[in-house]
């Protein structure tokens, strides 16, 4: 598991890029939602902590496997929670015009 | 177990999908047509980004994670399900659980690895416990005042400015040292003992006021902290996640500070809620013109254009939905009625466009200030409810108010304004606000909820 830094670097500038791109296009009106989204993307710090508390550590075992498992609950709840009342709120956004039940 | 190249492949595999995912979620988002398209994408990309994780075969032990996912998915579900006007303090928890979680994680890993740690990725794990530790309880803080579990009041005492840059710049010569020397590892709670304290100090002398910048702020530090845990594992898939959080608060607290006529600078340093100026004692009982809510249901019918100025004082009235009978029996009427929304109304950014919404209120009648405030000189009546500061025509012209040059809502320029409003009491950064001395203002005094339900009464809306 070599660090290409380079790289890295590379993914994050053009991440960022992409994301001041998509996401100065989301309308005010949606800020709330946006954050609850993004939190909930945020949590696939989720993957990082199914690893730790996965693998196999010659030591400091149980202390990686007690943070892992902690972890893996705080991002579990912000992703089932964060997906949750982002699609609540989105629901409840409606056009006016012609009622649909 | 053996070598199975394929196994790592088909788990590369899923990452990049669920990158791909993640950027067209927030790429849906931005239209409310096709933002549920967007939620589903996000999901899909989680879903397989985790599937894709168990298969990993570093893993030997399955048992705590699954008992983790369960635990997780029983906690997430009813912070699913909070009420609306409780969504800024649920995100502000949410901020603090990803912040926990990059913490924690970095921490075994330092533990796990320390000497040997290449000296960059020493770095990038120093900034991902320092920006986690201090996003957590700063999280935490914040979420107790909204929640008003702590006191909302602003604590402010002299240096603190120079007391918490202080405590940072501990924290980051400390983790310099670490950089340096990584067996001295006794070093290691300090950088993250110490950012916790930062954490809390941070949201001290912050006001509710202030909370949609600073919900937004740490919003990017989680962001921006679990990107630097993509660094530290070598994760393109969380660099890309996180810099996108990052990225999406870092906008959003750049909107708020510009709302809010504060330099971005000013935010980062975390220099914010102090202007608490002495203006707040009570002056000349200058006359105000009040109004019964029949006169005002009067003038509300006879006019053909209505702009409604919700603030948060609507929120904690709980006025939406009589706000929304009111909207019915003004449509109904022909009166054509829309809404102006400040960016730092309410608690977060977009909070009284979600508490609207909830009332049924359609979202193409929502305006921006911008949208908005080239409609005000045609229109008949500003109507403000619990918004006050947004509304303050001083921030225009008055170079010695303290929110001189704050973009506001120019509801003074509409032919009648009405105001409702509990009493003359200033407002949260307790400046006088001349507009409710002009000879069109009309004070309609009382509670927001009980105020708008009369005037449905008087139009012979409501179901009462």
């Amino acid at each position: 598991m070599k660090l290409d830094l380079l790289t890295s670097l590379y993914v994050f500038m053009l991440a960022a890029f992409i994301g001041f791109e998509v996401i100065r296009r989301v309308s005010p009106l949606l800020h709330t939602p946006l954050m609850s989204l993004t939190n909930a993307l945020d949590a696939i710090a989720v993957v990082g902590a199914i690893i730790l508390a996965g693998e196999y550590h010659a030591h400091g075992a149980m202390m990686a496997r007690i943070l892992g498992t902690i972890a893996i609950v705080a991002a579990t709840s912000n992703i089932v929670g964060g997906f949750l009342i982002t699609d609540r709120m989105l629901k409840m956004f409606k056009a006016s015009g012609p009622k649909k039940p | 177990m053996t070598n199975l190249p394929g196994v790592e492949t088909v788990i590369e595999i899923t990452y990049l999908i669920a990158t791909a995912l993640f950027i067209l979620s927030l790429k849906w988002l931005s239209s409310p047509t096709t933002a549920r398209r967007g939620v589903f994408a996000g999901e899909l990309g989680m879903l397989l980004a985790i599937a894709g994780t168990l298969l990993h075969h570093g893993i030997v032990e399955y048992k705590w994670i699954v008992i983790a996912l369960v635990l997780g998915t029983i906690i997430g579900v009813p912070l699913g399900e909070v009420a609306m006007t409780a969504v800024p303090q649920r995100t502000a928890l949410s901020h603090a659980f990803g912040a926990l979680c990059v913490t924690l994680v970095g921490t075994a890993h330092f533990y796990l690895g320390a000497p040997n740690l290449p000296r960059f990725t020493m770095g990038v794990l120093a900034l991902e416990v320092i920006l986690g530790s201090l996003t957590f309880t700063g999280s935490l803080m914040a979420a107790g005042k909204l929640q008003e579990i702590l006191p909302q009041r602003p604590i402010t005492y002299k240096g603190q400015n120079i007391v918490n840059l202080g405590l940072l710049g501990i924290a980051v010569v400390v983790a310099g040292i670490l950089v340096a020397h990584q067996e001295k590892t006794q070093l290691f709670p300090l950088i993250v003992g110490i950012p916790l304290l930062f954490g809390v100090m941070m949201i001290i002398p912050i006001g509710g006021a202030d909370m949609p910048t600073v919900i937004s702020l740490l919003n990017s530090y989680a962001g921006l902290s679990a990107a630097a845990m993509g660094f530290v594992l070598d994760s393109k898939l969380l660099i890309i996640a996180g810099a996108l959080d990052g990225a999406s608060g870092l906008i959003l607290s750049v909107n708020m500070s510009k709302a809010m006529n504060r330099s971005f600078s000013n935010v980062l340093f975390g220099a914010f809620g102090q202007e608490q100026t002495a203006v707040a004692g009570h002056k000349d009982a200058r006359p105000v013109r009040s109004a019964t809510p029949e006169e005002a249901a009067a003038i509300l019918s006879a006019a053909n254009k209505v702009v409604i100025v919700p603030g948060y004082g609507m929120a904690v009235a709980q006025a939406q939905h009589k706000v929304r009978e009111l909207y019915d029996a003004l449509t109904k009427r022909g009166v054509d009625v829309k809404f102006g929304i400040h960016p730092v109304a309410g608690r977060m950014p977009g909070h009284m466009n979600v508490l609207l919404a909830e009332a049924d209120i359609p979202y193409d009648k929502l305006l921006d200030m911008e949208d908005v405030n080239g409609d005000f000189p045609q229109t008949d009546v500003a109507l403000v409810i619990g918004a006050n500061d947004v509304t303050n025509p001083a921030a225009r012209t008055d170079a010695s108010s303290p929110i001189f040059g704050m973009p506001i809502l120019d509801v003074d320029k509409a032919r009648t304004v009405m105001v409702i409003k509990r009493s003359m009491g200033a407002g949260f950064a307790g400046i006088e606000n001349p507009l409710y001395y002009l000879d069109k203002t009309l004070m309609l005094f009382g509670d927001a909820k009980s105020f708008v339900g009369s005037i449905v009464r008087e139009l012979g809306g409501g179901h009462e």
